[in-house]
């Protein structure tokens, strides 16, 4: 059948055949009719709203959301069909979280057209209910597919996944957030219960990639990229599931050279990305698919 | 056979009106958000109030010093531990009360969890920011009398000018063990409780003595907001180094 051959490419290769030769350029690039959905994410901002101060001694004048503002806007001037993530802990960390209790973090989320964001366990810092009192600030999604919610005040706020429908693709988007108990107090999380992620990725993905067809299936994750321990991380779910094509993940922090490329249970190629913290970095995956009359066996490429 | 799969599946396809569309190319890049990129104005003057309620708050006058106060001044006990142990001992003690009905017999923190030295001149509420930037609240684990003697023992070994109230250790020349009392009474065989905060209680800082407390009263207040209470209560500061924790000389 259909020969589906993976090649991943440096940018730093990128670079140097963009001015080596035009040949080997050309085969790592999409078609020229081929459609774009540009999906942009942030993890683990943590009430980062101003940019580190100049005289920081590990991120001078990095970040700020005014900035992230700005590039988002370039984007999807460059192209609208673009949507906008966070994989979680947007709370907690600046006085802006003491102060106003992440109000300000949702409004400017909103503000920056974010689609939809999930719930990290910072989230439940000043208590599960100021969760659901903040996202009266916000116009974007909330996403957790592994936490029941249904015996606490967010029971109807929260919603396993989302479709989002650009230029005729469907994007299928399901959150997951890490075990609370040891993590974060119980009188926090309260009757929240937390599922075992794996199965509930399965389900999810299946949900999305098999019943609702969605082109793209996306994970955003506040498990944590990976531990040495066999506790679940981003690399591990990846491996272990299914129909997901891009885990956007969180907690740990974690500055990537790259995106990483993992083979997933049925040997297709995952995306697992997390862009450090702060708002220090944006994310960027472009996805570009062949034009729906474009019936060439073609060989999917993934330059990270 | 395996021709007649793939004719299935092209059926199938088919027959489904949305097939999912084949993906063929695939980048992935990270942009920095640095000075490079302008800073969308709308956005600042959104920002703006909320920033300003901050910096007006945080440079509110609480209290004043008239000298600055660094952890490491002295050893074994400094006046900014002594201050920060006995806010706590003062703060924390009517809430635990209110709860349990008991008192708090000894305050203990960590000399590494203070985390900025305090200036001469106004005291403000960014000033308990930055000597408490982390959100721990206390914690009051109930420790038995030999709980207790492990906690002395750790003081002893480590002679390092943890914040302490409530309790006092003396060395002998030698650096050992002289005497210590609990609120000026030697320990008796009963249960002391220690108010810490939720991070040092759960062993953090190896004070492994706190693992095996049988109770422990997590309380709803957070250090930071016990600097803010105890210096809005204070019309000002000047803490000195006593005897709370000293060695004896030849």
């Amino acid at each position: 059948m259909k020969r589906l051959e993976f090649i991943k490419t440096t940018g730093a290769a990128t670079a140097f055949t963009a001015v080596g030769g035009i040949g080997l350029l050309s085969t790592i690039k999409p078609s020229s009719n081929a459609q774009q959905v540009t999906i942009l994410h942030t993890n683990d901002v943590h009430s980062h709203i101003d940019p580190f101060p100049s005289n920081d001694s590990k991120y001078p004048n990095l970040g700020g959301v005014s900035r992230r503002h700005s590039y988002i806007q370039n984007v999807i001037a460059e192209n609208p069909n673009t949507l906008v993530f966070d994989a979680g802990d947007a709370f907690q960390g600046t006085p802006y979280f003491n102060f106003y209790g992440g109000e300000l973090e949702y409004k400017l989320m909103s503000k920056m057209g974010y689609h939809a964001s999930t719930i990290g366990n910072h989230e439940f810092d000043n208590g599960i209910a100021n969760i659901a009192a903040q996202l009266a600030h916000a116009k974007f999604d909330m996403l957790n597919a592994n936490y029941d919610v249904s015996n606490t005040i967010l029971d109807g706020m929260v919603q396993p996944h989302q479709v989002y429908e650009v230029n005729g693709f469907s994007i299928g988007v399901f959150g997951l957030g890490i075990e609370l108990e040891g993590l974060v107090s119980k009188e926090l999380y309260k009757e929240t219960k937390y599922i075992n992620p794996v199965e509930i990725a399965q389900e999810q993905s299946k949900i999305l990639k098999e019943d609702l067809n969605c082109d793209l299936v996306i994970c955003l994750s506040h498990l944590g990229y990976s531990y040495k321990s066999n506790r679940i991380d981003d690399l591990k779910l990846a491996k272990q599931t299914k129909n997901i094509d891009l885990i956007i993940g969180g907690h740990t922090h974690t500055f990537l050279d790259q995106p990483s490329v993992v083979e997933n249970a049925i040997g297709d190629k995952v995306l697992v990305n997390q862009v450090g913290w702060a708002g220090i970095n944006v994310g960027r995956i472009d996805f570009y698919f062949n034009a729906e009359d474009d019936n060439r066996n073609q060989s999917l490429v993934i330059e990270v | 056979m395996k021709k007649f799969y793939f004719l299935m599946c092209i059926g199938c396809f088919l027959a489904c009106k949305e097939q999912p569309k084949q993906l063929s190319f695939v980048k992935g890049q990270q942009i920095q958000i640095n000075d490079s990129i302008p800073a969308e104005e709308n956005i600042e003057e959104f920002i703006r109030p909320y920033r300003e309620r901050i910096t007006q708050e945080m440079e509110g006058k609480l209290s004043y010093t008239p000298k600055a106060m660094y952890k490491s001044d002295y050893k074994l006990n400094t006046p900014l531990g002594n201050m920060m142990a006995d806010a706590v001992m003062e703060m924390a003690n009517p809430v635990f009360k209110s709860k349990t009905g008991r008192d708090i017999d000894i305050v203990l923190l960590n000399y590494g969890g203070i985390r900025s030295g305090i200036n001469a001149g106004a005291i403000t509420t960014k000033t308990a920011y930055n000597i408490m930037p982390f959100e721990n609240k206390v914690a009051v684990a109930e420790l038995s009398s030999k709980e207790l003697q492990l906690l002395v023992d750790y003081l002893v070994k480590n002679k390092t000018a943890h914040p302490i109230s409530g309790l006092q250790i003396i060395l002998n020349a030698e650096g050992n063990l002289e005497e210590f009392n609990i609120n000026a009474e030697p320990i008796q065989e009963q249960s002391y409780y220690v108010a810490t905060s939720d991070y040092l209680v759960k062993g953090g800082d190896s004070m492994d003595f706190f693992l095996s407390s049988k109770y422990v009263q997590l309380l709803d207040y957070k250090l930071r907001n016990v600097f803010i209470d105890y210096f809005e209560k204070k019309d000002s500061i000047d803490y000195q180094r006593d005897e709370r924790f000293y060695q004896l000389e030849d």
